[in-house]
């Protein structure tokens, strides 16, 4: 009866169109909705994955990435004499102004990586030698910044501008993940940074480590807490605290989160209901069914095959007109989208969900139908 | 006729009461019916709309819980017998035609002929197999691949009756089976039902309000309001 029970889904074209169109439509919504939720927060915490460093050393008081609580310049020395780390390297992060030769301003994040290692630079050079950071008043942008500031045309390598009336060359264009607040990084060594900026007591921003090897990451960053008195976190723990604050202290979180769960009730909804109607529409059929000896059983496994089938196949397309959206329209990282395989798990699972209670519901009802119906 | 009355009835209906709704709006339907069926006879239930023919129909076939009496098919006293195994005996035992067709529109006619051979869980292939042979005796080899929306009427009523044949039933379940169709495709639809349906190890039971094609039954009960009012043979003037 599995062959009867898919004719009878494929075979009225117009009533199957329609349900797979609901049901891609709303695996469609919860899906390109989650990513583009998931892409902002991944974008939140671009600052720590653009470093990409194993531990970070903060204030002990530190709430986010972005809100930088500067720590004493000893602090560089005292997570080096904790036992089992491997390097520790000093980091600035802090906003400043940049001056181009058309008098415009724009804002931006300065970073200052440790010049002997350069630990923490950006894994992808778009144009231009990294190394070439070292030279006197070098810099180097991310693509970003040459974007805000006016694109190739108006700065690229050889491309002076001022940083606090000092002297700035671009020497590379780095790739890099774009930040939340989309504000441009300009990289540059910790000693120049620090020339860059105006005059503060504190200037260190974080400290990042890593543990030498056979030490656990989880024990070094207890004993570096123990040690020193400061913060410190995986990447990992860290993207997650600025994360959580960011959907915490943003309207991000409610007002994202309340599109994406209405958004998935809404698709649920039309899931479940198109599926029932199309049981109800075919409920003369199941009757004839059983009054020609069809069990209970037999009609129960037709109407779950039915359910999906269709719910699986609406799945895979929605999932592939998302993931067809993520790849047109955020290609090169201009839009937020990271479609995650644990999104993809949950729609998979509340789809199949939606189509079990829709499919039990129809059961239900069909389990009352008396046969006698087909006689009226 | 079939001298069928020195044998023992095939289906012995004995004081059934159904009754539909509660309290005010309840409306008895059947008011202690009291009837026995033969093997080899196409007995037609026929009377005036409302008087209980459909519903005395569905109880025999066991589609339709009685509130009081006792219907025996075939000796399985069908009123006493589990939903599951009533189902399970109606699709073994039982064939019907219904007015509306009931054909699944998306199968095509030899698929829908088929369907109760599936139930029954034979191989697709075979069941389409054996199809495609009953549909040949109803005349419509020729259309077995075509959907039922390609064919006429009355050739979707030949359809439903060799589904309502293809499990070779002892008992043949017609309701109104001319009612959506014209003058001519009615008789002819009777005739085939006689020629085919009607054998002396199956009985035919027809509702049928259509005067026009009494003389094809054996048989005839009058039902009016909930009763039997006469049971008569038809004889063979009425035939010719």
């Amino acid at each position: 009866m599995n062959y009867v029970a898919l004719k009878m889904l494929f075979g009225d074209r117009a009533k199957y169109l329609m349900l797979l169109c609901g049901l891609t439509f709303s695996v469609m919504l919860i899906v390109q909705q989650g990513s583009i939720f998931w892409g902002l927060m991944m974008w939140s915490q671009s600052s720590i994955s653009n470093i990409n460093a194993p531990i970070w050393v903060t204030d002990p008081g530190i709430a986010q990435v972005d809100e930088v609580k500067p720590i004493a310049a000893t602090a560089v020395d005292r997570v080096r004499s904790v036992p089992g780390v491997e390097w520790a390297v000093p980091l600035y992060k802090g906003l400043l102004r940049a001056r181009l030769a058309s008098g415009d301003y724009h804002q931006i994040t300065l970073t200052g990586l440790e010049s002997s290692t350069l630990i923490g630079r950006p894994a992808e050079i778009l144009e231009g030698r990294f190394e070439d950071i070292v030279q006197p008043d070098a810099v180097v942008l991310d693509q970003w910044t040459v974007e805000r500031m006016g694109g190739p045309s108006v700065i690229t390598v050889g491309t002076v501008f001022e940083l606090n009336d000092k002297v700035a060359r671009v020497v590379a264009i780095a790739k890099t993940q774009k930040s939340f607040t989309n504000i441009p990084v300009v990289y540059t060594t910790y000693e120049r940074a620090i020339r860059y900026m105006p005059r503060e007591r504190r200037t260190l921003s974080y400290v990042l480590a890593k543990a030498k090897d056979g030490v656990p990451t989880d024990l070094l960053i207890a004993r570096i807490r123990e040690h020193t008195g400061l913060g410190a976190f995986t990447a990992e723990d860290f993207s997650w605290k600025t994360i959580t604050w960011v959907l915490k202290n943003t309207g991000i979180g409610i007002n994202f989160g309340t599109t994406i769960f209405l958004g998935f009730i809404v698709g649920m909804a039309i899931a479940g209901q198109t599926f029932y109607l199309f049981t109800v529409e075919n409920l003369r059929q199941f009757g004839a069914l059983k009054a020609m000896g069809a069990s209970g059983f037999t009609l129960a496994r037709m109407i779950l095959l039915q359910a999906f089938t269709v719910g699986l196949t609406g799945y895979g397309v929605g999932v592939g007109l998302a993931t067809g959206f993520g790849v047109l329209a955020a290609t090169g990282g201009e839009l937020p989208f990271a479609e995650t395989w644990q999104l993809l798990v949950f729609v998979l699972i509340a789809l199949l969900t939606i189509c079990a209670v829709s499919a039990a519901i129809s059961i239900i009802k069909l389990a009352r139908l008396e046969p006698a119906v087909v006689f009226r | 006729m079939m001298d069928m009355q020195t044998q023992p009835a095939a289906i012995r209906v004995r004081g059934i009461v159904k009754s539909f709704g509660a309290g005010n709006t309840k409306v008895t339907v059947l008011r202690g019916i009291d009837l026995d069926i033969y093997l080899g006879e196409m007995l037609l239930l026929v009377g005036e709309s409302g008087g209980g023919k459909t519903t005395l129909l569905s109880a025999i076939a066991g589609i339709l819980d009685i509130d009081e009496g006792d219907i025996d098919v075939l000796g399985v006293p069908l009123s006493s017998l589990p939903s599951g195994k009533r189902t399970a005996f109606r699709g073994q035992t039982m064939g019907f035609v219904y007015q509306q067709f009931n054909l699944l529109p998306a199968l095509t006619a030899a698929e829908n002929v088929a369907v109760p051979l599936l139930i029954q869980k034979m191989g697709r292939h075979d069941a389409v197999r054996k199809a495609r042979a009953m549909l040949d005796r109803v005349g419509l080899g020729d259309r077995s691949e075509f959907l039922p929306k390609n064919l006429s009427g009355g050739q979707q009523q030949r359809v439903a009756i060799a589904r309502a044949l293809v499990n070779e039933p002892r008992l043949l379940i017609c309701d109104e089976p001319t009612a959506a169709l014209d003058g001519p495709n009615g008789q002819k639809i009777m005739a085939l039902l006689r020629e085919v349906g009607r054998s002396a190890d199956r009985c035919v039971v027809v509702v049928t309000h259509d005067s026009r094609i009494f003389h094809y039954g054996d048989r005839m009960a009058k039902l009016t309001d909930g009763r039997i009012v006469g049971i008569e043979p038809i004889t063979q003037e009425e035939m010719t």
